[in-house]
């Protein structure tokens, strides 16, 4: 029997934004984007606009994260309404054009769903961003997207956190969706990682096809992992590292870390322990560009949502 | 039965070991600046004096490859000697600066060994990249790594370029090689690459006092795989955009025999594009991040196994 017999009704999904290169040097998407800047046949659906974006032109141009500021963390009010033309950082101003594009953020002129894709050097496998525990049109997507792609693994990381969420790109649309594919490199092109998430990306707009045509998809649970904390590397006195992700805990992303278990290790080869007090699933484990945020890892703990019943209005 | 007497070689007084080359290759970073904390700079109990430093600290600080132009590639005698002038690069101001620290290469007064350390995107495992085959300190150095680490994959990598045309760093030294750890995402320090290093420059100063105070190293075989050319990624003719990834097959498979007509690349379309050379070739420096800016999307090399011949220091008499 269902949990809850009312059907969310939302209004078909016309307008559809696909970012790559949000930052410069994760490659999966900048030669995605720009493949279907050039053609787009692949990702053309009946009745949608499907627009292909490369959100930070000079960072992916350089082949760098950003050039004066995280663009991923740009899209707050503050910035958005700042004024100072092109004296502000370059990525604020993306930022404004992009909400002038594609939102306004929080207006019912604003696109209908972005998909911002992004690559993490650490071993999160296929992973759904999700930024809002109540966007029954979201969840009822990945969950979709998680059956299309079993056997595969294709996991929900749910960022309601509220100090640790953040500001993305894709929050100017009414139903934002990270995609993140990992490990790579930052300024490398894996064939396998770029397949992946060409295949997630496939079945997204099959969702939204099957749900513009008057599909109805039923109440449904969802399993995801919602951020608990950032876990910063130990530093001496001077903020300097002095501990790497011990080997025990590398490429473990999702599997439970227990109060107890290797967590880092020493340049000298010593252990530091998870002091914390229940097991927890760490992910983001070793991303490169966190080292600067201060974040070895972000710890999670699995909850099952539910998702009304939707159909379109 | 005739038994060859030992190779006699000089003493190796001074050996440099470099980190931070390049600026985000971060495991050679983090050993260089452990071994300089002062509870770690013990003596080693042999004559040599042990130089650590930062090649590139400026694009350390900045966690980049370089901050004008790639570092690891001044070092010609050419561009060492060359005018001086204001605006020149950073690294090229810099990679003066180090030859007068540890060179001047080709000099009697340059450093006797040094060990230059990197990591790389490509799945290769520890190897030592060096412009000789038959430079013993070296080979024998890696025979020792071999048997002291042999859980660790290991190569010997030969570049096989002048004196006068060598770029790198470690050609300032009288004997020198870089050690290139992989795989390891550029900005990243992943423990097991770090652990890897750390112990392999351990055993290198080992042997180094080892051989210092007059140890026999007996010779034998070494696998060496001699850099025969670079195959670039298809580019789009206008853009000069990649058109084609590694191909799945060939993805971390650093090391393994390509023969003509196995997969090479997988087109954004679905194609595979062949290796089409006559020879099969071992294959490394399978995507580099850094070489997709010098249009390198592999490198290919040849094997031959080197006999290396039992060396052992001069003593004072023989100097």
């Amino acid at each position: 029997s269902s949990n809850n017999n009312n059907t969310a009704r939302f209004d078909a999904a016309r307008r559809v934004a696909i970012f790559g290169g949000t930052h410069g040097n994760e490659m999966s998407g900048v030669t995605l984007v720009n493949l279907w800047m050039q053609n787009s046949a692949e990702i053309q659906r009946k009745g949608l606009e499907i627009k292909p974006f490369i959100t930070n032109p000079k960072a992916v141009e350089k082949c760098v994260r950003y050039v004066d500021t995280d663009l991923n963390r740009a899209f707050t009010q503050e910035n958005l309404s700042a004024t100072g033309g092109d004296e502000l950082p370059y990525e604020v101003q993306r930022a404004q054009e992009i909400n002038r594009m594609f939102g306004p953020k929080g207006s019912a002129e604003a696109y209908d769903v972005i998909f911002d894709l992004h690559n993490t050097t650490s071993n999160m496998g296929c992973t759904l961003i999700l930024e809002s525990s109540k966007d029954a049109f979201n969840l009822q997507m990945m969950n979709y997207i998680k059956k299309a792609f079993a056997p595969a693994s294709c996991l929900v990381l749910l960022n309601e956190h509220p100090l640790l969420k953040y500001s993305t790109s894709r929050s100017v649309a009414k139903h934002p969706v990270g995609m993140e594919v990992g490990p790579q490199p930052q300024g490398v092109l894996r064939s396998n990682i770029f397949e992946a998430m060409r295949v997630i990306l496939k079945h997204a707009l099959d969702f939204i096809s099957l749900f513009n045509e008057g599909m109805e998809f039923p109440p449904c649970t969802v399993e995801v992992f919602r951020v608990l904390e950032r876990m910063d590397y130990p530093r001496d006195a001077n903020g300097n590292i002095i501990a790497m992700v011990h080997p025990n805990l590398q490429d473990c992303d999702w599997e439970p870390l227990n109060p107890g278990d290797p967590m880092f290790q020493t340049f000298d080869g010593k252990t530091i322990h998870y002091q914390g007090s229940s097991t927890v699933y760490p992910t983001f484990i070793n991303e490169a560009a966190y080292y600067e945020k201060q974040q070895a890892f972000v710890t999670t703990r699995r909850e099952t949502l539910a998702a009304s019943a939707i159909r379109k209005a | 039965m005739q038994v060859d007497e030992p190779v006699r070689l000089p003493r190796l007084s001074r050996v440099a070991v470099c980190g931070g080359t390049h600026g985000n290759e971060l495991s050679g970073v983090y050993l260089v600046r452990e071994m300089l904390k002062p509870e770690n700079r013990k003596e080693d109990g042999g004559p040599a004096s042990l130089l650590m430093l930062l090649s590139n600290p400026r694009a350390v600080q900045q966690c980049t490859r370089y901050v004008d132009t790639d570092l690891n590639r001044c070092f010609t005698h050419a561009t060492l000697n060359g005018p001086a002038s204001e605006g020149a690069p950073y690294e090229i101001f810099r990679a003066r600066e180090l030859n007068n620290l540890l060179g001047p290469k080709g000099s009697r007064a340059a450093v006797d060994l040094i060990c230059d350390l990197h990591n790389t995107t490509a799945n290769m495992g520890l190897c030592f990249i060096a412009y000789s085959d038959c430079d013993w300190v070296c080979l024998h150095i890696f025979r020792h790594l071999q048997k002291q680490m042999p859980d660790t994959p290991m190569r010997f990598i030969h570049f096989d370029v002048s004196t006068k045309e060598s770029y790198s760093l470690d050609s300032i030294g009288k004997h020198g090689f870089a050690m290139e750890i992989g795989p390891q995402p550029h900005g990243c320090v992943k423990s097991n690459i770090y652990t890897a290093m750390r112990e392999g420059v351990q055993h290198m100063r080992d042997w180094v006092s080892c051989f210092n105070s007059g140890c026999v190293f007996e010779g034998g075989p070494v696998d060496v795989f001699t850099m025969v050319k670079n195959v670039d990624y298809p580019r789009d003719g206008e853009t000069r955009n990649i058109t084609a990834a590694i191909h799945p097959r060939l993805q971390d498979r650093d090391f393994c025999l390509l023969r003509p007509g196995e997969p090479l690349f997988q087109t954004f379309s679905g194609e595979t594009v062949k290796y089409q050379g006559d020879e099969a070739l071992y294959a490394f420096f399978i995507n580099e991040c850094a070489y997709y800016e010098k249009g390198i999307a592999l490198s290919l090399a040849r094997k031959r196994r080197v006999t290396v011949p039992s060396i052992h220091v001069q003593t004072d008499e023989e100097e």
